[in-house]
């Protein structure tokens, strides 16, 4: 059953974006990735609407302490094996928001993270790079 | 038609509260200075009799006590006209004014939570923003907040 | 008999995590429940760790998608607190990247409420002309987003003179598209069905509540940055403001679309009437004392306050965007309206949020009747159902 979802996963994964406490910079990236110029449909990229259809989580934003339970949860309800990919400099290490009082994250503190793109927001190449290297890891 | 500070506005407010303190710092800015039991009536006057628009307060933890600024905009002349006032740290609390302005509900429960004054008459004083496993007696933006709380760790309340 | 409709912690339409309680009877909506805090970052907390010219990059980053705005309200408290005057190449500079933000914002805008009716023709063709915009800020800052163009005292990137006609071409493409855009809304009976009388904010609501920018000019309340408190370029231009009465979803989205034209004439009388010269003033000490800066961002007015000691951190920095005036008037927007309806109501104040939504409606048994898709599909069957009675 892994095998044949980890198939699915490399020809056409899906993607569920979970932002917390982001700055929506890099979720409006993220979207702008499905539009014309970019396309990732046509690869089978697909955004859905629930964790459970999931391959890939990708997260942005640095996490604050009243989303920290639903991201926790999140990770849980995605079926493994899944990728965690985080988008933007707030996944790598908090950004400029490291020393709030209301701020606890990086992702990697609480699930593992497979890739990590950084950028402020980065560009949807970037993204999409991102993406391709983490399904080429597996 | 240059935009500018009313005389007359100011001139109504010396006269129906006599301890407010009048500072012009630019055309369109104004601060005005009074005790805290004035405050509901000021922005009264304010909001109804003058037709001036909430925009937002702002609590500030100084030496002196905390400060809140209300910040009134008139529309018209594009004119700030900013109710500040001073509360004892020993003693934090002011008449709320969400009553009879809803603009004003969710910035006093922010001020709430985020120095602990306690807005009486308030309809919901809940926090607004932070966590339900925030604990209840610790205020972020008070000076006091010390760096000892940065690595909080809070049970998960669910 | 009463039940509880959560929309939310993440919602489709909206970037930002944020949580909606609706309490609904049969299917009409009676009251709504507002729960935040999930994207809250502590802001105010950061700030006066930071110098003066630090901070802009910091007020950049409270949202992606105006990102100009924060940092342009906030010199604007800055050079208020300390009488610092920009030179005027560096105000027409401001105004210019101002409208173009607003420009991209509201096709932003509008791009989503299509995919959310059920049009995802509309989101795509309305992002796929957003990158022009997203392509002038590239070519003029070098990014396409938190381009950093505000600075304490001026702009910190000047537009060179070859550039006016590239950025004049894609204004000509805008326009163009724009005008396509506000003619397909128009004129389609299935989106005015959708559209018109629904989420109607009434006037003394607006008042009450405060609300700000296209929700508040939607419902006849004429307020605006802009032309109340006339700041850089915009008393030098000419332009409209544009107001409807309605109050209602359609007149808030006309608001949106005609402001673009307007935008486009501010920016292009900018680039005539352009002044030569230094593009920053001099700029010693920020003097003690306090200053206001508002900005019209693409959602309403953006104020900041600042107050100094004279040292080179400010003492305390407040930051309000206009969505925190907004959402809490659509407690009064949405009551009344139906399941399939509400949603879109709560989107059309023009949060600024994310999606991916987790919603649930359950019965007083708690047993589960209808989830996040299915909302979305809801809204999407009622489009459908307009669509056969037009005949389309």
């Amino acid at each position: 059953m892994a095998s044949a979802k980890l198939w699915g996963l490399k020809k056409s994964p899906w993607v569920f974006h979970l932002a917390a406490a982001s700055c929506n910079n890099c979720d409006i990236e993220i979207l702008d990735v499905l539009t014309p110029r970019w396309d990732v449909e046509r690869f089978g990229i697909v955004l859905v609407g629930s964790p459970r259809h999931a391959d890939a989580l990708l997260v942005t934003g640095v996490i604050n302490r009243k989303s920290l339970p639903r991201v926790i949860e999140v990770y849980k309800q995605t079926p493994k094996p899944c990728l965690v990919i985080g988008v933007g400099t707030c996944t790598c290490d908090n950004h400029m928001f490291d020393g709030s009082y209301n701020v606890v994250g990086p992702y990697d503190k609480y699930i593992p993270v497979d890739v990590y793109i950084p950028g402020c927001p980065p560009k949807p190449e970037a993204i999409i790079m991102g993406v391709v290297k983490a399904l080429q890891r597996l | 038609m240059k935009k500018e500070y009313s005389k007359d506005i100011l001139e109504e407010i010396g006269k129906k509260f006599p301890d407010a303190v009048v500072k012009i710092h630019a055309p369109r800015r104004t601060y005005i200075r009074i005790p805290r039991d004035k405050v509901p009536a000021l922005a009264e006057f304010l909001f109804k009799d003058k037709g001036c628009r909430l925009s937002i307060a702002t609590g500030i933890d100084t030496r002196d006590g905390i400060e809140i600024l209300y910040h009134f905009s008139l529309d018209e002349s594009g004119t700030y006209y900013n109710i500040k006032t001073i509360i004892p740290k020993d003693d934090p609390q002011i008449k709320s004014i969400a009553p009879f302005l809803p603009a004003a509900e969710w910035i006093e429960r922010e001020i709430h939570e985020l120095f602990g004054v306690d807005f009486i008459g308030h309809p919901n004083l809940i926090p607004l923003l932070t966590a339900e496993t925030w604990p209840e007696n610790l205020y972020p933006l008070r000076r006091d907040y010390a760096n000892e709380h940065k690595d909080l760790k809070l049970k998960k309340k669910m | 008999m009463r039940r509880i409709v959560p929309i939310g912690p993440y919602h489709p339409l909206q970037e930002e995590p944020e949580f909606f309680k609706l309490i609904v009877e049969g299917e009409k909506v009676v009251d709504l429940e507002i729960n935040l805090g999930y994207n809250h970052r502590g802001h105010e907390f950061i700030s006066p760790t930071l110098t003066w010219d630090q901070v802009p990059f910091l007020v950049e980053r409270i949202c992606g998608i105006c990102s100009d705005s924060h940092p342009y309200a906030y010199v604007l408290a800055v050079e208020d607190c300390a009488h610092i005057q920009a030179p005027p190449r560096a105000q027409y500079i401001r105004t210019i990247i101002g409208e173009l933000e607003r420009i991209h914002s509201h096709y932003l805008w509008v791009g989503l409420a299509g995919h959310f009716i059920g049009y995802n023709t509309v989101w795509m063709w309305v992002w796929r002309y957003r990158e022009p915009l997203l392509d002038i800020f590239e070519l003029i800052m070098g990014n396409r987003n938190h381009y950093a163009i505000n600075k304490v005292g001026g702009a910190r990137r000047d537009i060179k003179p070859e550039d006016y006609s590239t950025i004049e071409k894609y204004l000509n493409l805008v326009e163009e598209k724009t005008k396509m855009f506000t003619n397909a809304v128009l004129d389609d009976p299935v989106i005015h069905a959708r559209l018109e009388g629904v989420g109607i904010l009434p006037l003394q609501d607006a008042i009450d509540y405060a609300v700000l920018g296209p929700t508040a000019r939607g419902s006849g309340f004429a307020v605006d940055v802009r032309k109340d408190d006339p700041y850089d370029a915009y008393d030098k231009v000419d332009w409209d403001m544009i107001v409807f009465p309605e109050g209602d979803i359609l007149a808030k989205a006309k608001v949106r679309l005609l402001e673009c034209f307007e935008s486009i004439k501010i920016v292009r009388q900018c680039l005539k009437e352009m002044p030569d010269g230094p593009i920053e003033a001099r700029v010693d000490d920020i003097t003690p004392g306090e200053g206001i800066g508002r900005h019209e961002a693409p959602r309403g007015e953006v104020f900041h306050y600042v107050r100094s000691d004279g040292s080179n951190m400010p003492v305390r920095h407040k930051v309000r965007a206009p969505s925190f005036m907004n959402i809490a008037s659509n407690v009064v927007a949405v009551k009344g309206y139906s399941i399939a309806d509400a949603a879109l109501v709560l989107a059309a104040v023009d949060p600024c949020y994310c999606c991916t939504e987790r919603t649930y409606v359950y019965n007083t048994k708690r047993k589960r009747l209808y989830n996040g898709q299915d909302l979305l599909e809801l809204s999407r069957a009622k489009t459908e159902k307009y669509r056969r009675r037009y005949g389309k």
